[in-house]
């Protein structure tokens, strides 16, 4: 039980995808300037990573470890297909404005990880799980980041108005740089260095020593 | 369990189940999901006819919205309306690749570079009691990067706009993707048409007199996809497109 809880929730804070392993950075950037459309991206790469890494453990035995990686990509591209043909089906117009995103989730790095680190070692329940876990890291952060950029660059939450515009007559002016891409870096950067500095084991080590300026004399 | 995995037969023998076993998925959630698909794009196609017609109400449901609005068949030659084919079943877009349906353009007349033209266009008509209060006409041409797929809207006499919007295109973002700004949009409606019989409507680079009731605004920094505009709207509303079939109604014809 304890090991079920580690795997699910170990991925949110103390191993997030995003913010400790940095993988996944792109369609973070893309999918965040409105809360409702990062929310279902994050319910897409939830249910992708956790499919895949089921089936990947499922077949793992099978696998001949020359045409892993093939094998792994066909299972996440398949269940990619399906997940946009349902979005396409039940949910047209976020899946309109995701586009192209839902099927760049086959080469978003937290799935191929995970298949590849995890489920080709452990059980098919506990890849699930871990599937679950870090479909979720991903998600609390494409959440936080949709919930400062809408607010901020639309006045908005889930398309609801929060802070009233100036356009519309209110007294907020709205942060366009929010609604674009490069915004999402910046909170992104913010997250990661917060989340450091509370967790400190997180911190890595300097992977070199800054030498010290040279003295004027010894020049 | 790593010795006979690696074998020639077994990696084959792998692939190709997976192969299998994956293509029955990904083929049968396609064709699970058709029909709702379809009745999405159906309704998402409905809302850019009302949109282009300024009719659109977020409030409601499009179905309901778009029962006000009859679709029919123009022959593009004559300007008669073709009863033949079900309106709903025809397929414009595919009726222009087809060699028995369509005609090829000239260089001089294709000035909206889209090589083939389908005979038989549809048109949209909103309808009050008599008289033709909209009539929403199916547009498209080159702009910089692609062809621009939209609809125009033009009031009951034929000769003002009610309104444009396109539906598909890759212009450039920010730039000729502006299209889709709805301020430049706005422009568009109430300007006229024709003038002396001839189109008149146009796109003026640096921006149109406020007066000048057959100018809009060309789009800044995007002088291929305003020409592209420019090109295609004077297409559509000339005798190649659907003058022959406005003239009809002007006249009371139909």
């Amino acid at each position: 039980m304890a090991k079920t809880k580690e795997l699910l929730f170990d991925p949110v804070v103390n191993d997030n995808p995003i913010a400790l392993q940095v993988l996944g950075i792109c369609s973070a950037l893309a999918v965040t300037s409105s809360m409702s459309v990062a929310f279902v991206m994050s319910l897409a790469v939830i249910a992708v990573t956790a499919f895949s890494n089921l089936f990947v453990s499922v077949i793992r035995a099978q696998i001949p470890s020359s045409i892993r990686i093939i094998v792994q990509m066909t299972i996440i591209a398949s269940l990619v297909i399906v997940v946009d043909q349902i979005l396409k089906a039940f949910a047209y117009e976020i899946s309109k404005q995701l586009s192209v995103f839902v099927g760049l989730i086959i080469t978003n790095c937290i799935v191929m990880g995970r298949a590849e680190a995890f489920a080709m070692k452990n059980g098919p329940l506990d890849s699930f799980i871990d599937g679950i876990g870090n479909g979720m890291g991903y998600s609390a952060i494409l959440m936080i980041v949709g919930f400062v950029r809408e607010l901020f660059g639309s006045g908005t939450l889930f398309g609801i108005e929060v802070l009233t515009k100036v356009t519309e007559g209110g007294w907020y002016y709205t942060n366009g740089m929010m609604l674009l891409p490069p915004s999402a870096f910046f909170i992104i950067g913010f997250l990661i260095w917060g989340i450091r500095a509370w967790k400190t084991a997180q911190v890595e080590a300097d992977e070199f020593k800054i030498a010290p300026n040279s003295k004027a004399k010894e020049a | 369990m790593s010795s006979n995995n690696e074998s020639i037969l077994k990696t084959i023998t792998v692939a190709l189940s997976l192969c299998l076993v994956c293509s029955v998925i990904v083929s049968a959630s396609a064709v699970i999901l058709r029909p709702e698909q379809a009745v999405n794009e159906k309704a998402n196609m409905q809302m850019n006819i009302l949109q282009a017609a300024g009719l659109f109400d977020p409030q409601q449901s499009v179905k309901a919205q778009f029962q006000a609005v009859t679709t029919r068949l123009v022959n593009l030659d004559t300007g008669e309306f073709v009863d033949e084919i079900d309106a709903d079943r025809y397929n414009q877009r595919k009726a222009s690749k087809n060699p028995s349906m369509n005609r090829v353009l000239s260089m001089e007349e294709d000035i909206a570079s889209i090589k083939r033209q389908a005979k038989i266009a549809k048109v949209y008509l909103v309808e009050n009691g008599e008289h033709i209060d909209k009539i929403i006409l199916p547009i498209h041409g080159y702009g910089l990067w692609s062809t621009l797929y939209g609809f125009m809207a033009l009031e009951g006499d034929g000769n003002t706009v009610a309104g444009l919007g396109f539906y598909e295109h890759a212009e450039t973002p920010g730039l000729g993707g502006e299209v889709d700004n709805p301020n430049w949009k706005k422009q568009w409606t109430g300007k006229q048409v024709y003038k002396d019989d001839k189109v008149a409507l146009r796109l003026v680079k640096g921006g149109a007199d406020r007066a000048d009731a057959y100018g809009v605004d060309a789009l800044a920094g995007a002088t291929l996809t305003s020409r592209g505009v420019d090109n295609l709207v004077k297409f559509w509303l000339s005798d190649s497109g659907f003058k022959p079939f406005l003239d009809k109604i002007k006249q009371g014809r139909i």
